[in-house]
């Protein structure tokens, strides 16, 4: 009986586990893709999350547009807030050390919780949709909106990767990440490529801002809350491993997840950095082999 | 104001001045000297604190401690405690690449942030410890001075102390090893140094340093709550401080302290004057947006600071670091 | 006109000068090879011909026009194409993934610009949906010249392309680069393997502490008592 018990809380945060997995590996597949490219630790990357969700709950309040258009309005607007940052500022330090950029970016992820605090202001918002009766399959509950976060995961992952392996651009992605200074003389525009890395990256880090905000709330907080988890991934996947991210994405939220079971659920991320520290410490280059 | 006022309020000022100040040195001891990337310096600021906090305050139904300890043994408590830190997240990332250590000690920051909030048995959590006495605050009423002036003094004291302990280490063949190796690293490997060690020495004292500040912070604040350590004011002011007065120099990061906190503690008063009513609640992002932009500001046009470490010194070396 | 010309090139990595003055010279069609000890600054002026490093002083010609200090991605518009001596594919890259990188700026259909670069390495065809880094050293040497060829380059400048390689693929290579000269390119190449680099030559120049120390045909150096000594093993 008790087994049986355990058996379905276990199956029911592995449900869990993979919707917030998906959503940790739209976050560290930017993450990545950015380390891959320039080199650093973007730790904006979790405020860009919450700008996304923003947006996209700004866009759905201005036009009363059906809901799942939250997604293509948040990642449009945060792809081009991702740019602006890259334009104004990124681009101008980018020839110094790459820590500085890390320093930046910290700053310019406490500017944008900040600019989501003053627009926004301090309340708690919810994408409508209400409360979900969930469907009940056998003894688990499967809550509608999960489906549709997965679906969506699924379907933005798929179209980067098209985009990565039959876009030539996306290919001079590949070829940046591994060999910045081939891809120059070999007369690759780095300047463009670096711009279609922030796009992506910033359509992406809000495709996980929304989606999370449809299974959670809206909080100016939200995206720096799970940095961490998506730093984790990317680096369990192996940073500057795209591919990588996915499984480090459902490695991580499954552990985030099924930890529940035996510690507050407050202590979560605790639980994502402990396994990437593990990581660090047994294989730095990531657990999955494996480039783009 | 009245004259009381203003003067409490310059006690207040140069009493944050100088915590930070001391902060500050902690973070150029790791970034400034040896190039290790800490933005986890809350974390650290936290363990000093609740460290020294645990140890000297009287018994209490919720949380450990009764200690009673005197002030000076709850210092030397956070020091210890905060090396030790130091050392596990130093002995942990000292072969990683600079990206992996930032992680980390913003990892183990907020980490202990999460522990302090849910651990209400060691620190009371959300509620936050109280009862923290200021130093020697008998002897200083004794002389006909306020515990917050005498707070100032203590700080003031420990200040010198450090400033002096570390301008020593920087001038000293460890510091020059230090410096070699930020500058290169091959190099200084070449030469037969222990790169490891060197790096991991530098850590565990910056660490132990930002314990004191913590410690410091405890007993002039009197109470301790997880909202003190989020990263905006343990962190990332500190940043902005070793950054706009020159990073590698430990006067630049005394400049950088005053510069930093008149500008942030200087806004409040004109955002609290300007912001019309009803706005006020804007004044907290606001000011974040100032210091922000002003750091961004400093990173594009002198990055080197205020104080450059010598003359203005070259930093882009590779493009790819 | 020269196709290249190189004038008295002087600069460095930012430190002191490793070029004391360098020249070199390739027409149509021509093979020129640079040998030198190590160190000699042969890689450097390659780069420095390309606009990889700054040139302090002199000037680099082609056909004419002055493209010193140009970025690489004007010296690739203008039909030359460079392959460094080391890391010179994409590693997670497939080969066929390689060759479009190098045609990066063209538009249009790359498939005729493929089939001449699988003319001249076959097996590279073989190999295409092949990801350039599982291969071994001879066949990534083949990606990263078939790569450059991509652009239809006028001049292709190769630094050490037999470097690592056994002396069959070594044959095959300078085999190879014959045939490139035959579909009217220009080749300025750096070998180590200076004795069957100068039998393949029309003309080399030896480096010596960044300035030209000699400079003849390839026959003329192979049949230079001096040159024997230092570089082709008595
Ligand atoms: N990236 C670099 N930075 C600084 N010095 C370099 C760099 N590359 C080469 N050098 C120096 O320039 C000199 C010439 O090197 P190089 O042109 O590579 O010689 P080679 O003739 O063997 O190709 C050497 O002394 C080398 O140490
Ligand atoms: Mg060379």
């Amino acid at each position: 009986m008790t087994d049986v018990y355990i058996l379905i809380e276990l199956l029911q945060l592995s449900i869990y586990g993979i919707v917030l997995g998906s959503i940790l590996t739209l976050g560290a597949i930017g993450v990545s893709m950015i380390f891959g490219i320039l080199r650093f630790a973007h730790f904006a990357h979790g405020d860009l999350i919450t700008v996304g969700a923003y947006v996209g709950m700004g866009f759905l309040m201005m036009t009363h547009a059906p809901v799942w258009t939250a997604l293509p309005a948040g990642m449009i607007g945060a792809a081009i807030v991702a740019v602006l940052i890259d334009q104004t500022v990124y681009k101008r330090i980018r020839r110094t050390q790459p820590v500085i950029l890390l320093i930046s970016s910290f700053g310019i992820g406490l500017i944008l919780r900040s600019l989501v605090q003053v627009i926004w202001g301090p309340n708690v918002y919810s994408f409508p949709g209400g409360i979900q009766r969930p469907w009940m399959v056998w003894e688990l509950a499967i809550i509608p909106n999960h489906l549709w976060i997965l679906l969506a995961a699924v379907v933005i992952v798929t179209a980067l990767h098209l985009f990565l392996t039959r876009t030539r651009i996306g290919k001079a992605m590949r070829a940046m990440s591994d060999n910045m200074d081939l891809a120059l003389v070999t007369g690759i525009p780095a300047e463009r490529v670096i711009m279609i890395t922030w796009l992506l990256g910033g359509a992406l880090a809000a495709g996980a801002g929304v989606l999370l905000g449809m299974d959670s709330r809206l909080t100016p907080t939200m995206g720096w809350n799970i940095l961490l988890p998506v730093f984790a991934a990317a680096i369990v996947g192996g940073i500057g491993r795209p591919y990588g991210a996915i499984a480090g994405g459902m490695l991580i939220g499954l552990a985030m997840e099924i930890s529940t079971l035996f510690l507050e659920p407050s202590y979560k991320p605790a639980v994502a950095f402990l396994i990437m520290v593990a990581v660090l410490i047994v294989r730095p280059q990531g657990i999955f082999k494996g480039a783009w | 104001m009245e004259i009381s006022g203003i003067a409490a309020y310059l006690v207040s000022f140069f009493t944050f001045v100088g915590i930070y100040a001391i902060l500050a040195l902690g973070l150029n001891m790791q970034w400034g000297f040896t190039g290790q990337f800490n933005i986890g310096i809350a974390g650290f600021f936290a363990v000093g604190a609740y460290t020294s906090a645990i140890l000297t305050t009287p018994e209490s139904p919720w949380h450990v401690g009764g200690f009673q300890h005197p002030f000076l043994v709850g210092v030397v408590g956070a020091v210890i405690a905060s090396a030790l830190v130091g050392l596990l997240i130093g002995a942990i990332t000292a072969r990683l690449r600079t990206d992996y250590l930032a992680i980390a000690t913003i990892g183990i920051a907020e980490t202990l942030r999460l522990v302090i909030a849910n651990e209400g048995w060691l620190t009371n959590g959300v509620r936050g410890m109280s009862n923290i006495d200021r130093p020697f605050s008998d002897f200083f009423q004794a002389i006909g001075l306020s515990s917050a002036m005498g707070s100032l003094i203590v700080v003031a004291a420990f200040l010198a102390g450090v400033y002096f302990l570390v301008e020593r280490a920087r001038q000293s063949p460890w510091g020059r090893v230090l410096r070699a190796i930020r500058e290169d690293e091959p190099a200084t490997a070449a030469a037969g140094k222990n790169i490891g060690r060197f790096r991991l020495e530098a850590f565990v004292v910056g660490s132990a340093i930002m314990g004191l500040g913590g410690a410091l912070y405890a007993h002039y604040f009197g109470f301790l709550s997880p909202e003190a350590f989020l990263p905006l004011y343990g962190t990332f002011l500190v940043w902005v401080m070793l950054i706009a007065g020159g990073s590698g120099n430990n006067k630049g990061a005394l400049l950088g302290a005053v510069v930093i906190w008149t500008i942030w503690s200087g806004s409040e008063f004109v955002m609290s004057a300007g912001l019309p009513e009803g706005y006020t609640g804007y004044a907290g992002p606001l000011r974040v947006i100032l210091i922000g932009v002003l750091l961004q500001v400093i990173l594009i046009t002198r990055p080197e600071g205020i104080l450059p470490e010598k003359a203005p010194r070259a930093i882009a070396k590779g493009r790819r670091g | 006109m020269s196709l290249l010309q190189a004038n008295d090139i002087y600069g460095g990595y930012g430190g002191a000068d490793i070029l004391n003055g360098a020249s070199v010279r390739v027409e149509d069609n021509e093979i020129v090879v640079i040998i030198g000890a190590n160190g000699a600054g042969k890689s450097t002026l390659m780069k420095a011909v390309f606009g990889l490093l700054h040139v302090r002083s002199g000037q680099v010609l082609y056909r004419g026009e002055d493209i010193t200090n140009r970025k690489p991605e004007q010296m690739v518009g203008r039909g030359i194409a460079y392959v460094p001596q080391e890391h010179n594919v994409f590693p997670s890259l497939t080969v066929e993934e390689n060759l479009e990188m190098g045609a990066f700026a063209i538009k249009g259909d790359l498939r005729p610009r493929l089939e001449k670069v699988f003319s001249v390495f076959p097996r590279l065809r073989e190999r295409r949906r092949q990801d350039a880094g599982l291969m071994s050293g001879g066949e990534r040497q083949m990606v990263a010249m078939g790569r450059a060829l991509m652009i239809d380059p006028k001049l292709l400048m190769l630094d050490e392309p037999t470097a690592g390689l056994s002396p069959r693929l070594i044959d095959d290579t300078f085999e190879r680069i014959r045939e490139i000269r035959s579909l009217g390119i220009g080749v300025l190449m750096v070998e180590q393997n200076a004795k069957q680099a100068l039998g393949v030559a029309d003309r080399g120049y030896v480096l010596a502490t960044g300035a030209n120390r000699f400079e003849d045909t390839g026959k003329n150096l192979l049949d230079n008592r001096e040159v024997a000594e230092m570089f082709l093993g008595g």
